[in-house]
């Protein structure tokens, strides 16, 4: 899986959680999820369990504490799936 | 001492024959039936497998709700508030509020029971909770499962800032949330509140009334002649979901921003038969039904010989004679004397704690339009009740008829009993 596969599958699962002034366009990898993107941080955890469900991975609580931005989120993923 | 007069003027709606109040308002008149065979309720071995569930498939859930609720909200008595609600507040000519809330606004919006819907085991081969992958129910099982959950992500899109109240009373959840809003309302607390209930659907609620033996179960091979209230074959009732929401306003708030006016809410009572005398969990006390409609009927300040129309609650039970006998024991009405009485039960089933609101927004559409809906599959008349009353006050087609007074009641499990006066409006 490339990273840019991965981008591309990330930013769809990040998407709906976006709020409504929030463009999908504004996702790009160095934006922090929940202080630029404005992700409610309650939403994180949903966000985890789509990733998981989407790469079949499971990614751990102490984990989840470093995906802070969606370039974080993607080296997370592509770790997981090495 | 009533302080004000409170009026309907706003109207949503979302039920098993219908999505949306023009949709609904045609089905009405039309006898249409939302009633269908289910295989998913044969292949877990229920005895009744049909059922009503509104058809979302035909709204664009995007169209109407906020992106995240449209795409990730699952729970159907959710979704069903949501869109009803919304529908209620645009028909009254409201917009959501952006980022001011509405201090003036409230909600009392009740649920039957959020987490008997199928949402919650929708992608797990058995419960995660069970399998030790409880972190997989994710941060919306709790929200989307509180009771008060409909209320929660409704005001999530509108905003009020009033009291948000949600109310659980079995089958008469959608009638008590009217009758509520409409003692705070005439109170002077607010100026306006949406009120309504909400149940969803599908087999995990639905196996647990037809484990209670109460569904009809003679009818999968014909599911639209299922729910047959008032006939002589009446044999459980026909399971649904649904919601209806319905703004409240203060009279003064309605007219000073021009607001159209469906009716007026008169009064109302609720009661209860303390599970005695008659009354147990499941059936109704008849002398507390009787109380609760004659309290009403006080409380709205008129005589019974003014109804025009009764919607019952006629669940199309073994139960829906003593219904009948009671209405008349309240009314001191009887035979041809007797007012014209209907439910929309034959389309569109027994949506439990969604029933009360979505029923209520058919009494309103017959008073606000002048026509009174038929009653299917009620060929036959249950003898006990021709004894009572006669058979042409109970509607086989759609008629044209001038409806002023409006009675709507609901009874249920508890022993509970609800009922509401609505007029027409006038100065």
């Amino acid at each position: 899986m490339t990273r840019e596969t991965i981008k591309t599958d990330l930013i769809n699962i990040i998407k709906p959680y976006l709020p409504e002034d929030v463009m999908a366009t504004e996702v790009s990898e160095d934006k922090h999820l929940i202080n630029d993107l404005m992700i409610n941080s309650a939403h994180i955890v949903d966000i985890v369990l789509d990733i998981e469900d989407k790469f079949d991975i499971m990614i751990d609580d102490d984990v989840i504490g470093e995906m802070n931005t969606v370039q974080d989120s993607i080296d997370v993923v592509l770790q997981k799936t090495a | 001492m009533k302080k004000h007069r409170v009026v309907i003027t706003g109207l949503g709606v979302v039920s098993a024959n219908a999505i949306g109040v023009d949709n609904y308002e045609k089905a009405l008149r039309e006898g249409k039936s939302g009633i269908k065979y289910w295989e998913e309720l044969e292949k877990i071995n229920l005895k009744c497998q049909i059922g009503g569930a509104p058809d979302l498939s035909s709204v664009n859930l995007g169209d109407h709700l906020p992106r995240l609720l449209a795409e990730k909200i699952t729970n159907k008595g959710i979704l069903y508030a949501m869109l009803s609600g919304v529908e209620a507040w645009k028909d009254a000519g409201l917009e959501p509020n952006a980022e001011e809330r509405d201090f003036n606004s409230g909600m009392i919006f009740g649920a039957g029971d959020l987490s008997f819907d199928s949402f919650i085991n929708r992608e797990f081969p058995s419960y995660p909770i069970d399998n030790g992958e409880s972190r997989k129910l994710g941060s919306r099982t709790i929200s989307e499962c509180m009771n008060s959950g409909a209320a929660a992500y409704l005001n999530s899109i509108l905003g009020l800032g009033n009291r948000i109240q949600s109310n659980s009373s079995a089958c008469i959840t959608g009638s008590e949330a009217v009758l509520m809003g409409y003692e705070y309302l005439s109170q002077g607390r607010a100026d306006r509140m949406i009120c309504g209930s909400t149940e969803g659907d599908g087999r995990y609620i639905w196996a647990a009334f037809d484990a209670m033996r109460v569904l009809c179960s003679n009818s999968n091979d014909n599911p639209e002649y299922g729910s047959r209230p008032m006939s002589d074959s009446s044999s459980g009732f026909v399971p649904s979901g649904g919601s209806g929401a319905l703004v409240l306003e203060t009279l003064e708030s309605a007219k000073a921003r021009g607001a159209r006016i469906y009716g007026e809410v008169l009064g109302g009572h609720v009661n209860s038969g303390g599970q005695r005398s008659g009354g147990t969990m499941t059936a109704a006390n008849p002398e507390a039904v009787v109380d609760c409609i004659t309290r009403a009927i006080k409380d709205a300040g008129i005589s019974p010989d003014e109804i025009d129309l009764i919607n019952g609650h006629l669940t199309s039970t073994k139960g829906d004679p003593a219904e009948i006998r009671n209405w008349v024991k309240a009314l001191g009405r009887s035979g041809e004397n007797f007012p014209m009485i209907n439910t929309p039960k034959s389309m569109i089933g027994h949506a439990v704690a969604g029933a009360g609101s979505v029923e209520l927004i058919a009494s309103v559409l017959q008073m606000y339009k002048d026509f009174v809906h038929p009653n299917l599959n009620v060929e036959n008349i249950h003898p006990e009740i021709l004894s009572e009353i006669f058979g042409g006050c109970i509607p086989t087609s759609c008629q044209s008829k001038e409806v002023n007074t409006v009675i709507k009641a609901n009874f249920g499990f508890g022993d509970l009993n609800c009922a509401l006066v609505l007029r027409k409006y006038k100065e």
